[in-house]
């Protein structure tokens, strides 16, 4: 019991006794951190949600959109607005062809096939891309903040990085437009029936196609902001599309069928692998940030499979 | 409602029909119609092709051969969503509601075939959407306190028991205001009380709406009270076709519901 004492609580209590500041900065770099994991599980949360299918190629779609709107930037000399605008139209076109040449072929079959099926769509769209817009490492000039807040440094004496701000209420404002579309809309209500029973949903004159499209195309616009965030904040550039492996834990600790799972499973994590490095890591050896999410995952997977938030899988015999 | 059968013209008619799984033959060669108005069954032992026959008229199934016609017009390959539209709403043997969605919720879908805006509307919520969801609401209303089920209005469908499971399914064909019906054994598993609230609702709804059903039935009691015409099926194959006392009466019906030795 006293090591458990010493190893989980004493140094929290110790550093935030000590370094009031240092603990603060470090748990809302955490959040911020884990607002823009969660920026990336949304996405894989909402193709999920309504059709089943663990769409592998998310954080293609994210690189993907970053290098569009980089490159309808550079090309065309466009100003961020309407390049913004010009991509979500891509990436809804983008939907539409998936769904025709993809999706349709596919109807009732394994989810595993759907899933093999993304994964040649991750390595369709990483070529594309790369034919398109180059492969070189491109900078991101949207104009976005960098650097530390002015106002929390003078009034709080706190570093926050700028970048991490915008990114976190950037995903604020999409969870609340996402969770009222889904929750108050016509088009919401017949995603959530779809995502309940297809042959139901079928029954009463829903279209799965046009569902499809609407959710991919939800999916490619939360792919195009984690894209800017990310490329904001390191490039845009291949290891972009890496950032969906960091999705995953988050989205097993929330649970794959739920928003508000992906948002409280990103801030777990991004809170978590910070403190872990920052009291731990001297323990340990370091580097804890690099597997700390994954073994937390497998934890929770020994001990609640369906994540936080996500439907408890009842078989009845 | 006999005098309905002889004056209306068949809302649906069903020719030719033959649907086979690989080498199973579902369904050979069957022929009837469904005649505005009218609640007709269709009944047999299991394994007749009664459900596979539902799934072909709302497009789940598409026949090998023969065809579906329905308010006058032929149709070949069509898809379930389009016969929703087209006016054609159903049940399911096993149920099959939005479970994590309340009763409201549940229903509210039904009228989606009903809702004019177009999905741009829909989804952003504003103005004309927005006031057509409030019509829609009222409509909704209607038949929740029509099917008593004002109770449960709140409550996410996979926890209500049963019977009101299967209540809640046919208040969400009806939201769809059908002009056919289609009833996959509205009464399985239900006890008698369920039984005798499911023949009302369903008579009511026939009498008031003039709603056309076809509805598939194992209680040959229930199938001699509601219905007008009776189609029976056996291994996929149309045995007889009459109404409920005829059948009743046809030894080839007795035989097929007694397992008789064929030849």
């Amino acid at each position: 019991m006293n090591a458990v004492y010493v190893f989980f609580t004493q140094p929290f209590q110790q550093m935030a006794a000590d370094f009031p500041l240092f603990f603060a900065e470090v748990v809302i770099s955490g959040i911020l951190a884990g607002m823009m994991y969660a920026l990336v599980a949304l996405g894989f949360v909402l193709i999920f949600k309504a059709s089943g299918i663990f769409n592998f190629a998310q954080g293609v779609m994210a690189l993907f959109a970053a290098l569009t709107l980089v490159g309808i930037m550079e090309r065309f000399g466009l100003g961020p607005v309407p390049a913004i605008a010009l991509t979500v139209l891509v990436m809804i076109l983008l939907a539409w062809l998936i769904e025709r040449l993809v999706l349709r072929h596919l109807v009732n079959q394994e989810p595993i096939i759907l899933f093999m099926a993304t994964i040649g769509l991750a390595y369709f769209l990483e070529g594309v891309g790369d034919i398109l817009w180059g492969a070189d490492v491109k900078a991101l000039a949207l104009g976005l903040p960098r650097g530390a807040s002015p106002w929390a440094m003078d009034n709080l004496g706190l570093y926050v990085e700028q970048l991490e701000l915008v990114a976190a209420g950037t995903a604020g404002i999409l969870v609340v437009v996402l969770a009222v579309f889904f929750q108050k809309t016509t088009v919401g209500r017949a995603l959530r029936a779809v995502a309940d029973d297809h042959q139901a949903a079928l029954s009463v004159g829903i279209s799965l196609h046009t569902i499809w499209v609407v959710v991919w195309s939800a999916a490619g616009i939360v792919a195009l902001v984690a894209g800017i965030m990310w490329g904001a904040k390191s490039g845009v550039q291949f290891s972009l599309s890496l950032i969906a492996l960091k999705a995953l834990p988050v989205l097993i600790l929330g649970g794959f069928t739920s928003i508000t799972g992906a948002i409280v499973g990103g801030l777990i994590i991004g809170v978590g692998e910070k403190i872990a490095e920052i009291y731990w890591g001297p323990v340990i050896g370091g580097a804890i940030e690099n597997w700390f999410a994954y073994m937390l995952a497998l934890v929770f997977l020994l001990f609640r499979p369906q994540g936080l938030f996500g439907e408890k899988i009842i078989e009845r015999v | 409602m006999t005098q309905a059968v002889e004056a209306g013209r068949p809302l649906l008619a069903v020719d030719g029909i033959k649907l086979s799984f690989g080498g199973v033959d579902a369904i050979r060669d069957v022929s009837f119609d469904i005649v505005k108005g009218e609640i007709r069954a269709i009944i047999g032992p299991n394994g007749a092709g009664k459900t596979s026959m539902l799934n072909v008229i709302n497009g789940f199934y598409h026949p090998q051969a023969g065809s579906v016609s329905f308010k006058g017009k032929t149709r070949r390959r069509i898809r379930p969503y389009q016969t929703a539209r087209q006016g054609i709403a159903r049940t399911f043997q096993n149920i099959a509601l939005f479970k994590s969605m309340t009763t409201l919720d549940n229903i509210m879908t039904g009228r989606l075939t009903r809702m004019k805006r177009n999905i741009f509307w829909q989804a952003v919520h504003l103005g004309p959407a927005r006031a057509e969801e409030f019509e829609h609401r009222a409509f909704v209303e209607r038949i929740i306190d029509f099917l008593e089920l004002q109770h449960i209005r709140k409550t996410p469908a996979g926890r209500l028991p049963y019977g009101l499971q299967k209540r809640v399914e046919l208040g969400r064909a009806l939201a769809a205001e059908p002009e056919l019906l289609l009833l996959d054994e509205p009464m399985a598993g239900m006890n008698l009380e369920e039984k005798r609230d499911m023949c009302r609702f369903i008579l009511e709804t026939n009498a008031r709406f003039g709603t056309t059903m076809a509805l598939i039935e194992h209680d040959m009691g229930v199938v001699m009270d509601l219905s007008d015409r009776v189609v029976v099926l056996d291994r996929g194959i149309k045995l007889a076709d009459a109404t409920p006392a005829e059948v009743r009466a046809d030894q080839r019906v007795i035989d097929a519901y007694l397992g008789v030795t064929r030849h």
